[in-house]
């Protein structure tokens, strides 16, 4: 069924489905699932929370299929079911909290980026090590709410400009304001970070070899 | 024209979006091209936004896609 499908586009897969070969919907939204989940996790903060939304989210975009009328790309509509999704739950859990969600930083202040001289790129294989995995994600969690937002749709899940401000509701001005502080408030914290890992990594290296 | 580093950050993120206007673009790369410190900022962000970009920084909890997908049967046989 998998080599089938992939010939398929998203839409044929979507009539079908509606059709009623409902069993497609598990290769409909398997592309998504990490998408959905970092989404999720990025509002609920724990990854218990997070997968219960990623689940709610699933079935919920199964049972709305026929409301989806390929105005936007289903990546994006499952996207904004999950941003719901995780909201509502919030509010049911902490219906105070709420403000200090919706109310960004100060947002006047520039951001200053780490100064440097000269930058060696750290190659992505970096990222078998767990402490480099670890090292960005925490940057990532520190963001303001609204920023890491912004930063995940745009820079993670690689929605454009448009995209991100219809679903988190923001003009496009302040999606790029927002974008490039978080931009600048990671360059900030993981330039010496990184720096200082990768030349212990460089250092442990030459000792082995 | 010729402008200040601080102004040159302010650009940073549309630069790498290739969001800038010609002109102001121009005048970016003719500081970056002369000023080692804005070469290495734009360096490190663009390394960085490669890195956090990769499937390998956010993994998914041990076993989350078959909880998804039995959560999902269930659904898909109770419309059925």
């Amino acid at each position: 069924m998998g080599r089938q499908t992939r010939n398929r586009s998203e839409s044929e897969i979507i009539t079908a489905i509606l059709n009623g070969d409902t069993e497609l919907y598990h290769e409909l939204i398997r592309p998504y699932e990490r998408s959905v989940y970092v989404m999720a996790f990025s509002y609920m903060k724990n990854e218990a929370d997070a997968e219960d939304v990623a689940q709610e989210a699933f079935v919920r975009a199964f049972r709305n299929l026929s409301t989806f009328r390929g105005e936007s790309k289903f990546s994006t509509w499952l996207m904004s079911i999950t941003i719901n999704e995780a909201r509502s739950r919030l509010r049911r859990q902490r219906p105070v909290r709420m403000e200090s969600i919706d109310t960004p930083p100060d947002e006047d202040r520039p951001v200053s980026p780490a100064l440097l001289r000269d930058w060696r790129e750290i190659p992505s294989e970096a990222l078998e090590r767990q402490e480099i995995r670890e090292m960005l994600q925490s940057a990532i969690d520190a963001l303001p709410e609204t920023y890491r937002q912004v930063f995940l749709l745009r820079d993670v899940e690689e929605l454009n400009v448009n995209e991100t401000a219809q679903l988190l509701n923001l003009s496009i001005s302040l999606v790029k304001v927002r974008l490039h502080r978080a931009r600048m408030m990671l360059q900030r914290r993981l330039t010496p970070e990184l720096r200082l890992a990768n030349r212990t990594a460089k250092r442990r290296w030459f000792q082995w070899s | 024209m010729v402008i200040e580093c601080r102004h040159v950050w302010n650009y940073i993120s549309d630069y790498l979006d290739g969001a800038l206007s010609d002109e102001i673009r121009q005048t970016v790369q003719t500081h970056l091209e002369h000023c080692e410190i804005c070469s290495a900022i734009l360096d490190s962000t663009r390394n960085i936004l490669i890195l956090t970009a990769d499937d390998r920084v956010f993994e998914l909890p041990v076993g989350f896609s078959a909880r998804l997908h039995t959560r999902l049967d269930d659904e898909l046989q109770s419309r059925k």
